[in-house]
């Protein structure tokens, strides 16, 4: 590592990308599972309209994303009162901020591999274990959720692959506040816009290999997927 | 199996969806197969997931094993993980995320009745299944999976077993393999099952009572040699109506190789297939292969002759022919002849007529 010409201020920006994006897709897979399951089971007439807000982040510029969250995170947005009422301060400008600008970016990613997973199962296996007297729950659990497993291990690597290279988003709502909201892509901006080429190249390098590494082991992981014998 | 006390089975279900409605009403006999029969599309398995709540559309009443499931009237619905039954599905559907034991043991682990683990070792030794305990599901043949998933039902130690075509999704060959397990089945453990089918040889071969289904509706429900022989049966069975004999091998004729079944009303003679004197047997004998004579035959190739009484005589499919239903002792027999030939011989109920069985199948 010494090759690489990284300052602390890399080192830490690369430690934030990476708590970051962990923690983004711990929320997403908590949050995306139960969602997904929902839209990939639900006759409501919601599902439609629910399924195109969840799936917006994808086609949605980030910059406009990240403007309508740095207005309702202000102390004059929505949010930003409820957290001032809560005595939380605003979130714009800080990690918790960052975090939920993250979840909301990436949350099409972890939704759609789960929800094809729950889709493609079908109802015969929830059923099956229903008739093996397993409450919904329990059913939910032992069965539809390890049958899902390829759909939940596509999701987190999503997640996390997409966090880490988010940048519009962070930008808008960030900033790019060293140790609280600096993360590698935002870091690299940074370099470039002082002519640092070298600390740059090293970064987005670091990207690159890391992106392609993912992609990798996530067509080698689908490879070997159990799926559901009818 | 059967109720121990309050409510007596009844299944009463009705289910309208667009273009098909479902309306049923049967008692299916207790510790025995109730076979449901019908072309595909006439509500089979629809009635089986109404039997088991997978479906909270289908509405009425459902009362197995000495308790009510589901009676919409009372607000009662029991949903389906509450339900004591084991449910085989058209197609294996193990779970393939679980070996062979973790599937039969998902069951077992739910499963608050005693002696569950002696019930999930004799079903595995039921079913012949010993063997693949550790194997993966895919590792498993069609007939090798439809098997595991009987016994990992059977685990439960369910009141009412349901099973779906279970033989439909495998080749001939696959089938003749299962068949012997589920009259094994039957046999032994005096479990109430439905059994939903359309083919007439399982139908034959392992009903008590039949219900036969049509676009929803029972078309005829009974004791199942009394629905085969009953007047509506050619059209409910076209090419393939015919009657069904209780009886047991009385003799067995080691020159000719032949087997004689007795049976209330008379005897036949069919080929020895090696079961023992007084083995119970089931003959099928297609409306068909019967036809008539005034007097006893002589010199013919046919061997089975029965001397019987027109009871009734019925249209059949085609206008040329009649259906016969004939009594031969408290048998019945169904032959199918031309109206022609009723004229010639002048035959009509009543009358006493020698049946002349040409082949007889035995089904069990």
């Amino acid at each position: 590592m010494a090759t690489l010409p990284l300052t602390a201020q890399d080192w830490q920006a690369i430690g934030l990308s990476l708590q970051l994006a962990s923690l983004t897709t711990l929320v997403l897979l908590l949050l995306a599972t139960p969602l997904a399951w929902w839209l990939a089971h639900t006759r409501s007439a919601w599902r439609a309209p629910v399924s195109a807000l969840v799936t917006l982040p994808l086609v949605l510029p980030p910059t406009v994303l990240g403007f309508y969250l740095l207005l309702a995170m202000g102390p004059h947005g929505p949010l930003g009162r409820l957290t001032l009422a809560l005595g939380w301060g605003t979130l714009s400008f800080s990690f918790a901020g960052l975090l939920l600008g993250s979840v909301l970016f990436s949350l099409p990613f972890a939704v759609q591999p789960l929800q094809h997973a729950f889709a493609s199962m079908g109802t015969r296996p929830m059923e099956v274990a229903a008739t093996l007297r397993a409450r919904p729950l329990d059913a939910f659990f032992t069965v539809a959720l390890p049958l899902a497993r390829p759909g939940l291990v596509t999701a987190a690597v999503l997640s996390f692959a997409h966090t880490v290279g988010e940048f519009g988003v962070v930008l808008m709502i960030g900033g790019n506040l060293p140790g609280q909201t600096q993360v590698v892509s935002t870091q690299i901006y940074s370099h470039v816009e002082a002519m640092a080429y070298a600390p740059a190249h090293a970064l987005a390098a670091c990207m690159l290999v890391f992106s392609f590494a993912v992609l990798w082991a996530l067509s080698a992981l689908n490879r070997r997927h159990t799926r559901w014998l009818p | 199996m059967a109720a121990v006390s309050g409510e007596p089975d009844r299944i009463q279900l009705h289910w309208q969806r667009p273009g098909f409605a479902l309306a049923v009403d049967f008692v299916p006999a207790p510790g025995a197969i109730t076979v449901l029969f019908g072309p595909s599309g006439s509500g089979k398995t629809s009635v089986l997931r109404g039997v088991a709540g997978l479906e909270r559309a289908c509405k009425g009443r459902v009362c197995m094993a000495g308790e009510c499931w589901q009676d919409d009237a009372q607000g009662l619905f029991k949903p389906t993980w509450q339900r004591p039954l084991g449910y085989v599905f058209q197609e294996p559907s193990l779970f393939a995320h679980l070996d062979v034991r973790g599937n039969l043991r998902y069951g077992l682990a739910r499963n608050p009745a005693p002696q569950a683990a002696q019930a999930l070792d004799a079903a595995i030794d039921l079913l012949g299944i010993g063997a693949l305990l550790a194997r993966r599901v895919d590792q498993l043949s069609g007939g090798e999976r439809q098997r595991v998933a009987i016994a990992r039902a059977l685990a439960t130690r369910p009141k009412l077993l349901l099973l779906d075509e279970p033989l439909a999704a495998l080749d001939l060959r696959r089938r003749d393999d299962i068949l012997p397990w589920l009259e094994r089945l039957r046999d032994e453990l005096r479990l109430t099952m439905i059994y939903v089918t359309h083919s007439p040889d399982e139908m034959a071969r392992l009903a008590h009572t039949l219900v036969v289904l049509e676009q929803g509706r029972v078309q005829a429900v009974g004791p199942v040699a009394e629905v085969l022989a009953s007047p509506a049966s050619p059209v409910l069975l076209g090419e393939d109506v015919g009657a069904l004999l209780q009886g047991h091998i009385s003799q067995r004729d080691t020159q000719w190789h032949l087997a004689c079944v007795a049976f209330e009303g008379g005897q036949l003679w069919l080929r020895d297939s090696g079961l023992a004197v007084g083995s119970p047997v089931r003959l099928r004998v297609l409306a068909r292969d019967v036809s008539l004579a005034l007097a006893q035959p002589q010199a013919t190739s046919i061997q089975n002759h029965l001397r019987c009484v027109i009871e009734s005589v019925h249209a059949d499919t085609h206008p040329s022919q009649a259906l016969l239903r004939l009594r031969c002792g408290s048998a019945l027999l169904l032959a199918r002849v031309t109206h022609k030939a009723l004229a010639e011989l002048k035959l009509q109920a009543g009358a006493v007529a020698w049946a002349q069985v040409k082949s007889v199948a035995l089904v069990h």
